[in-house]
């Protein structure tokens, strides 16, 4: 039978304030446990939370990012149940009236073309503390487990998806399109690997051509691209070999193991907690007048899907090059400088996307570490635009850049001397003197067969460019010799 | 001096007759020989206090004292309080040691004022006689086989025995205003958010307000001045400006528009109670009122609603109490699950339980649309019934309780206790202000050979939102005209 794969995603982003969602303890990543978290976050007798407006507001860019409704109205509503890291015995979240209403999210697929997954809301809530198991069970206090609330009321906007993706890689973009989005508003780091972005999997199949949905699996907190790929293949295979094995899938939560590469069950849905949400009476519902969202709308930035479509249009780029450029908003705002200084589009891609993006992967570097700055490069490519250097002269003045030997292109080239020599009587010269130091090669050359020549020609261009110690042009030289050679024949 | 009103206090203070020191020592003296038998106090701070009565006259003497400079008064023990155990009258607080100020606190502390300590309460707040405390019940001054009236038990009794001449409690469904009642004191439950619940350990939310019990209305506006106000730490504190709520208390009453809610004179009524609030209101005549019958229909429907709205969250902010970080943590836990159970289940009291459980069950998958849903229907209908009273008349009048003290032990019953709030609770609901002040006693008895001018009775004056300027004026010029709240219990005489 053919299968097909019905996917649905919950991201949790982790919003960029300064200071948590109700209280005014630091959001920093990595401090020691405890040291950020104040009488709010700990659940202390008789606190009360405040609401951050900055975080109201980054929810709203994500929306407004995201084409979607922004209801006037939202109301904070209590999750109950008890956990060590869940000071309070609740989290506060929103369940009935969450900030952002239903939008949609453009992805890329492999063959170039885009396809749109439905956003059914976002909102906001507060994250838990973190459980450190390990820390106590080797050594002192045996079973013992330690909790930092350093991360507890840290504010975090869970975007939950239509069950609109298909396939592992489709929800694999998915989740790089929100990660692109909300790195392009600043409203995240998108650091996975700190927790920044972590995401909950509904996976289910059904019997291709069949309208409903099979019994879905929610697989818990995976927190990379590649987990989310791996995890939606295995617990795919899983699914479609207990069906096709006659047995039935049950609604579940499980949690993915990246190092079995296997998805285990958690917890049943008859197990599941009875959460008793209600509205917290502590918090007055948040009111958005339109003023305000129209002005968070008026000063939104330009969003990754918008760009493709500029560098793509506009620009000229082909697709494969403008979806690459716009991926990330600081790889973007690197070509779209150097294009500024370079004044060429293609030139630019062409170097980001060669040059310097080697250099990175070779030393794996972001692109906002870049050593050359998107203005140096912006000037090289000029250079060699203009004729001031040759590309081979050109990739000697990015090492030195690369190598912090320079200030500027030009500083580089006139400290090499690596300005392309263009002045015909100085290659001349050059040409002449290589021709009379190599008279075997020049009966060799004139032995040839006259089709033969082309190649053979490759070793006066070699001597004459070492001897210009590569500076001279190299069309110019090409010309010039042939033209010197042949009258020698 | 243990008989004085604040605004007597604060006359005597100025005037050099006595200093902040002299008159906190007194009432420490007073306490440390009455409250064994009364156990109005959780904890009594004297060492703290005598400092603070140091300042106090120190402050003076360099001419920078203010209304409330140098004036003793204790705290419900429900108000976080730095470095002072906050017990909320609960085993499961008995360790806590608040590292904090509520806003209430850090207010009278900055106003000058002197705590002697924190006193007794419900568990929680969850009471109407102090019987619900882990610390033992509390004994009304005027009869020792009497309660004192509940949640702020402990607040009224101190004030009413002459330990301390006003304090602060807290009202969730009549907890300031019946044990006010209870105890011949004025007591003032402000607008919902007119007095910031910061460092107020959380019963029900959406109800909980903090207010002043005193000798007198004008006790009460001096205090109300002083804890009141918008707070960026409570964001349901509202954003209005404070009046001096001690201006308008001469205003005269001529052209009162008094109305008596029909269902607040019903059955469960207790004649004695009928008869003095009937005579407070002729009283209110001969100032100049008018006065005329109103309905407020959906009274019947008030303790139902509460009694899902106050237990639905009070089942989660009593969640935070589970043994991990802070609170009663039970003996050798096995493991996680049973930490919780057993944390909780030594830690809170019996009604706490009960009402954790009910809240529990009425948010619960299936029953929420039942309970909590209709619950705030109800609440809004309710805040409407007192909305269309007002726009007929200024003030709504009736008994504070349906009857007066009852004995200790006498309502064992829950429902018949929860009973005992019928003519407060809506109040809360509502979100409006009320006062309780005394307007008579029952006949006279005797209890242990003391005699005694009987138990208090209490006259509640309910006016719209932010109207608390408007009781207080109201209250005050009864007061003018009447002197039950002159009276004290023999407790104080004796030793005067």
């Amino acid at each position: 039978m053919q299968w097909e794969t019905v996917i649905g995603l919950e991201v949790h982003v982790q919003l960029a304030t300064r200071s948590k969602i109700f209280s005014g303890a630091s959001t920093a990543f990595g401090a020691e446990p405890n040291t950020q978290a104040c009488a709010v976050d700990l659940g202390l007798p008789g606190v009360l939370p405040v609401l951050n407006e900055q975080a109201v507001a980054m929810a709203v860019q994500f929306g407004l990012g995201i084409h979607a409704e922004i209801p006037e109205v939202s109301v904070f509503d209590r999750k109950n149940y008890f956990y060590p890291d869940l000071p309070k015995g609740y989290q506060t979240s929103q369940m009935y009236h969450p900030i952002v209403g239903p939008g949609e999210v453009e992805i890329a697929l492999d063959d170039g073309s885009t396809k749109a997954v439905r956003v059914h809301h976002a909102h906001l809530e507060e994250d838990a503390g973190k459980s450190l198991h390990e820390l106590f069970s080797n050594g002192r206090g045996h079973g013992m487990t330690g909790i930092d609330l350093n991360r507890a009321g840290t504010p975090l906007l869970e975007i939950v998806s239509e069950p609109d993706m298909r396939s592992a890689k489709e929800a694999a973009a998915y989740l790089k399109a929100i990660h692109s989005i909300v790195t392009y508003l600043g409203i995240s780091d998108g650091n996975m690997a700190e927790g920044s972005m972590r995401c909950d999997v509904n996976v289910s199949v059904r019997p291709k051509g069949q309208e409903a949905f099979g019994t879905r699996a929610e697989i818990k907190n995976v927190n990379s691209f590649r987990f989310v790929e791996r995890a939606i293949e295995y617990e795919v295979e899983r699914q479609i070999e207990l069906l096709e094995d006659g047995g039935t899938v049950i609604q579940e939560t499980r949690l993915f193991d990246p190092e079995a590469d296997e998805t285990r069950s958690m917890r049943t849905k008859e197990q599941a907690n009875d959460y008793r949400y209600f509205p917290c009476p502590d918090l007055l519902p948040v009111v958005l007048d339109q003023a305000y969202v129209d002005h968070l709308r008026d000063t939104l930035p330009e969003l990754p899907a918008a760009k493709r479509a500029r560098f793509e249009g506009e620009l000229g780029l082909s697709a494969y090059d403008a979806g690459v450029l716009s991926a990330s908003r600081e790889m973007a705002e690197y070509f779209e400088e150097v294009k500024d200084v370079c004044g060429d589009a293609k030139q630019a891609a062409n170097w980001v996307q060669g040059e310097l993006s080697g250099a990175l992967n070779r030393e794996g570097l972001a692109i906002g570490d870049s050593p050359v700055s998107a203005r140096q490069l912006g000037e090289l490519i000029r250079r060699v635009m203009d004729d001031t250097i040759n590309g081979k002269a050109a990739k000697q003045v990015f090492q030195a850049l690369w190598n912090d030997q320079g200030e500027s292109a030009d500083e580089v080239i006139e400290a090499k001397g690596l300005k392309q020599v263009t002045d015909t009587g100085a290659i001349e010269a050059m040409i002449d003197q290589v021709i009379a130091d190599s008279p075997a090669q020049v009966a060799q050359y004139r032995d040839a067969e006259p089709e033969k020549r082309g190649k053979m020609i490759g070793y006066f261009v070699g001597q004459v460019m070492k001897a210009s110690r590569g500076t001279a042009n190299p069309q110019q030289v090409n010309a010039l010799l042939k033209e010197k050679l042949d009258a020698l024949c | 001096m243990h008989d004085k009103t604040l605004t007597e206090l604060a006359a005597a203070l100025s005037a050099g007759e006595f200093s902040s020191r002299e008159l906190t020592e007194h009432l420490l003296a007073r306490i440390e020989r009455h409250d064994g038998e009364l156990n109005s106090f959780i904890t009594v701070t004297a060492e703290q206090a005598l400092e603070a009565a140091d300042q106090a006259d120190a402050a003076r003497a360099q001419g920078e004292a203010g209304p409330l400079t140098g004036l003793p008064l204790a705290l419900k023990d429900i108000f976080c309080t730095r470095g002072v155990k906050t017990s909320a009258g609960s085993r499961m607080l008995d360790n806590f040691v608040s590292p904090y100020d509520a806003t209430v606190v850090e207010k009278l502390a900055a106003a000058g004022t002197v705590s002697l300590g924190k006193t007794n309460m419900d568990e929680f707040a969850m009471g109407s006689s102090n019987e619900n405390s882990f610390y033992g019940p509390v004994k009304n001054p005027w009869d020792l086989a009497a309660v004192p009236g509940g949640s702020s038990g402990g607040s009224a009794a101190a004030v009413a025995a002459g330990l301390v001449p006003a304090a602060m409690g807290t009202d969730t469904g009549g907890s300031i205003r019946q044990p006010s009642a209870f105890c011949g004191l004025t007591g003032l439950k402000p607008t919902y958010g007119r007095v910031s619940r910061y460092g107020m350990i959380a019963y029900a939310s959406s109800l909980d307000q903090a207010g002043p019990m005193a000798r007198s209305a004008a006790d009460c506006a001096l205090l109300l001045g002083a804890i009141a106000g918008h707070d960026l730490r409570d964001s349901t504190s509202v954003a209005r400006g404070v009046p001096d709520y001690t201006e308008e208390l001469d205003a005269p009453l001529s052209g009162l528009k008094i109305g008596l809610p029909r269902e607040y004179f019903g059955d469960g009524l207790s004649p004695e109670v009928e008869g003095a609030v009937r005579e407070a209101i002729g009283v209110f005549e001969t100032l100049g009122a008018t006065v005329r019958e109103v309905s407020l229909p959906h009274t019947p429907y008030a303790i139902p609603a509460y009694y899902v709205i106050a237990p639905a969250e009070a089942s989660s902010n009593l969640s935070r109490f589970d043994g991990v970080r802070f609170g009663y943590r039970c003996e050798a836990p096995a493991d996680l699950i049973d930490l919780y159970k057993r944390s909780r289940a030594e830690g809170f009291g019996e009604e706490v339980k009960r009402r954790i459980l009910i809240g529990t069950h009425t948010l619960s998958e299936g029953f929420f649309d039942a309970y909590y849903k209709k619950a705030q229907q109800v609440r809004r209908l309710i805040r409407q019934d007192f909305l269309d009273a007002f726009d007929e008349v200024d003030v709504l009048m009736g008994p504070a309780s349906p009857t007066p003290a009852f004995d200790l032990g006498a309502n064992k019953d829950p429902v018949s206790m929860y009973l005992q709030d019928i003519y407060t609770i809506a109040v809360n609901l509502a979100g409006i202000p009320g006062i309780s002040v005394p307007a008579g006693f029952t006949g006279g008895r005797s209890t242990g050979g003391r005699p005694t001018g009987g138990r208090p009775i209490g006259l509640q004056i309910l006016g719209t939102h932010f109207a608390e300027a408007r009781l207080l004026n109201v209250a005050h010029q009864f007061q003018q005209a009447t002197d039950w709240h002159l009276r004290r219990p023999g407790i104080i005489e004796e030793t005067a």
